[in-house]
């Protein structure tokens, strides 16, 4: 059976060591916000700002300028603090957060991901995620296993436009989680049923 | 006698007097969040034209620097992204407008860099992208490429509070790129929810030194606009 987006996310959290950072991309990764248990004291890092998210305000403490980077109403946890964005990619580039968590378009078994841009479609641009999969200390991609034309997104090589080079850890599906090691995606585990088949990647890439 | 050095302007139209056609502008503010809305709405009543813009969006949503966008005013814009924008998404495809996306580290940092005298830097983010075509690449414990300072003549933004002199205050996240923008203009316009005299914000709680802004004023009416308003579960 595949994973729900919210077992992905928990399965994403299974790398997070206690009392570390992590930033959280736009879309499929914000469903991890929700579920990091309160005792592992890690601080959410969004890059237009601000370090200690704590989900969703309520009537008392909504804010217009109180945003994450998807433009979203959010809350702050004690010891949360404000900043400006050079001091904020300041923090990713630096090597001082911990982990990211972005969505994908393909990754490849050499670690590159592409997750910006599909060439003759709408651009919407690349935000932050250049700068996260270079500056922070663990890039986990938490993505659907399949494009919508049902191809497999852990290529042998990226054929979109690359987001970074030898930048990807973990890759987190529906169907598993994966590690790409520079030839081949070490398969770490699998969804309860999930088959080897299952995945519609070429045998001579897995491990 | 000495004249008394005053900084402070009526309004937005007054403010942005010199502010010409074919200047490079600033505009503060992450989406709608921190947007110098005064600013933005005397631009679309001024006969301004060929504008070089750099700011994080160009607006959202149809708000903010999507009102001057609309109107043709922008030649060229500096964004790291523009999803949420439907007006520029159209004027890119349509090659209404020229569009450096630049990743959003790299964008803070070439501001930044303009307002603190580096000419240049090298960073690692974009490397073997297209965002590193033509640029030059050096190797240090890994392959960068060079990345080169953002200057503007003006810069528009806004602060919750700010005294006399331009000491700025700014309220959770609104602070985003405004200060760096501030330093890295010729002339900043800063328009504020709160104007007070100089000595009423506690000199450790000022985010930016008032010696980087030229202009300000007492803004007014308002919107500080959400874009997606989440509330927690019930």
């Amino acid at each position: 059976m595949a994973w729900t987006n919210t077992e992905m996310a928990d399965e994403v959290i299974l790398f997070f060591k206690p009392n570390t950072s992590v930033n959280l991309g736009i879309g499929m990764p914000t469903a991890v916000a929700e579920r990091i248990p309160d005792e592992l004291n890690i601080m959410i890092h969004s890059e237009n700002g601000v370090l200690g998210v704590s989900g969703r305000p309520s009537k008392n403490t909504v804010s217009a300028t109180l945003i994450n980077a998807g433009k979203e109403t959010i809350a702050i946890k004690n010891g949360a603090s404000y900043f400006d964005s050079s001091m904020s990619f300041g923090m990713i580039r630096g090597g001082h957060i911990d982990y990211c968590v972005l969505g994908g378009m393909e990754v490849d078994a050499a670690r590159n991901l592409a997750n910006w841009m599909v060439p003759g479609k709408k651009v919407t641009g690349m935000g932050g995620a250049m700068d996260l999969v270079n500056g922070s200390k663990q890039v986990i991609i938490m993505m659907t296993h399949f494009s919508k034309d049902g191809v497999a997104k852990l290529l042998a090589r990226c054929q979109l436009p690359f987001t970074g080079l030898d930048v990807v850890d973990i890759v987190v599906t529906e169907l598993g989680v994966f590690k790409p090691n520079g030839s081949k995606f070490k398969i770490l585990k699998l969804a309860n049923g999930v088959l080897m088949s299952d995945l519609k990647i070429e045998s001579t890439l897995l491990e | 006698m000495i004249k008394k050095n005053t900084k402070v302007f009526s309004d937005a139209l007054t403010a942005l007097h010199d502010f010409q056609s074919g200047m490079t502008l600033m505009s503060g503010g992450f989406g709608l969040c921190g947007i110098a809305e005064n600013c933005i709405d005397a631009l679309t009543q001024m006969n301004v034209t060929d504008l070089t813009v750099i700011s994080n969006n160009i607006g959202n949503s149809g708000r903010g620097l999507v009102k001057i966008l609309v109107q043709d005013k922008i030649k060229k814009a500096y964004c790291s992204y523009v999803g949420g924008n439907p007006d520029l998404e159209i004027r890119m495809l349509n090659k209404k407008i020229e569009v450096e996306l630049v990743p959003q580290g790299t964008f803070s940092e070439r501001i930044r860099a303009a307002g603190m005298g580096i000419r240049a830097f090298y960073t690692p983010t974009g490397f073997g992208t297209l965002i590193a075509e033509g640029k030059e690449i050096k190797v240090f414990d890994r392959p960068c490429i060079m990345e080169t300072a953002l200057h503007a003549d003006f810069a528009i933004i806004k602060a919750q509070r700010g005294d006399t002199f331009g000491n700025l205050w700014f309220k959770e996240t609104a602070r985003n790129f405004s200060p760096l923008m501030a330093m890295a203009a010729k002339t900043t316009i800063v328009e504020v929810e709160e104007l007070v005299e100089v000595g009423e914000i506690d000199p450790h709680d000022i985010h930016l030194p008032g010696l980087f802004v030229q202009r300000i004023f007492q803004g007014k009416n308002y919107k500080n606009e959400i874009e997606f308003l989440i509330m927690e579960k019930e």
